[in-house]
């Protein structure tokens, strides 16, 4: 219920007085549901991970905010977070493990390397320049080198905005 | 052993080494290389660990270059052979060190050095169909942005 009042749309979902119901459009606990139980890949690219790892850890602890299940499979998550840099070689990887994920699906490009190529944008062979050049939508871009874990607390918060206020969500680029 | 003592018992073995000037590197014509090979690793020298294989272009030609440690009498050689930078081709050192066979492969994908009698001639880094060789001095890849002049 705390999660109720932090959260936009929440003032959908009605409690009866005195009781144990609550009254809401089947839609806006849909969303509500699904944004309060992200589940993110056990997947990091390069040293922008070891910030998520930390954001996983007990010191910021990503579990807080419902998004602490890091699944080791693909077909078992809803986050694809892009920690680190996309070189050639993993970009496939990469392309093929969001592709394995289940709809409603989420991307967030997380550092500079996820968004743009970062530092190896310029003189460098073998790197991808962002996540969306291999055709991957983003939905939450977090920049940083690498982003503090508050600034992947806050993405993921503006995730769940995004979430929330999704018209449309259940034909979402399918 | 010291360097010196290494080079002066090489030397007698094989006369046609040199000493590279202001390092202490050993050169050796490239056709000696398994010989020399299998020398060092036995007595006396007992080179067991091969533990670097690279290249350095310098445009008029390529260097290749191997560091070799000896474990039980804690001394170290660096190993240097010339090469055309036109398709560069040497023996493969596989078959005596183990360690060869991935570090050779590296010095092909980034250097394009051709190992001949190699168990596994394939890029290591780099996707299997890359194509050039990007440590060259004069590799350029299609989509490679250089960085702006301040
Ligand atoms: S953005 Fe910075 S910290 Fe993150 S993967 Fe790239 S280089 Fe590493």
């Amino acid at each position: 219920m705390a999660m109720m009042e932090r959260i936009p749309a929440a003032g959908l979902i009605q409690k009866f007085p005195g009781g144990k119901f609550f009254l809401a459009s089947s839609e806006a606990v849909l969303k509500w549901g699904k944004a309060s139980s992200l589940w993110p890949m056990t997947f990091g690219l390069a040293c922008c991970a070891i910030e998520m790892i930390a954001t996983g850890a007990s010191r910021f602890d990503i579990d807080r905010f419902g998004a602490g299940v890091f699944r080791a499979s693909p077909r078992q998550c809803d986050v694809l977070i892009v920690a680190g840099t996309i070189c050639v070689k993993m970009s496939d990887c990469v392309r093929r493990l969001y592709a394995q994920m289940p709809e409603p699906k989420y991307v967030m490009a997380m550092g500079n390397c996820a968004i743009s190529g970062g530092i190896f944008y310029h003189d460098t062979y073998s790197v991808v320049k962002g996540t969306e050049a291999l055709g991957i939508p983003v939905d939450v871009y977090i920049p940083g080198c690498p982003p503090r874990p508050e600034n992947l607390l806050l993405g993921l918060m503006k995730l769940q905005e995004k979430i929330l206020n999704e018209e449309n969500a259940n034909n979402r680029n399918i | 052993m010291l360097t010196t003592e290494i080079f002066d018992l090489l030397k007698a073995k094989f006369p046609r080494i040199a000493k590279e000037e202001g390092t202490s590197a050993v050169i050796i014509p490239k056709e000696l290389l398994l010989e020399f090979g299998r020398f060092i690793k036995d007595a006396p020298l007992i080179f067991d660990d091969l533990h670097c294989v690279t290249a350095i272009d310098k445009k008029e030609k390529i260097d290749l270059v191997y560091i070799f440690y000896s474990n039980p009498l804690q001394h170290s050689l660096t190993l240097k052979i010339y090469l055309g930078p036109e398709d560069p081709k040497v023996e493969s050192l596989a078959a005596i060190w183990k360690s060869a066979n991935w570090l050779e492969r590296e010095t092909y994908d980034l250097f394009g050095v051709t190992f001949l009698n190699h168990p596994d001639p394939r890029r290591i880094l780099n996707p299997y169909d890359w194509k050039g060789y990007p440590l060259r001095k004069n590799y350029s890849a299609p989509n490679f942005i250089a960085k702006p002049k301040l």
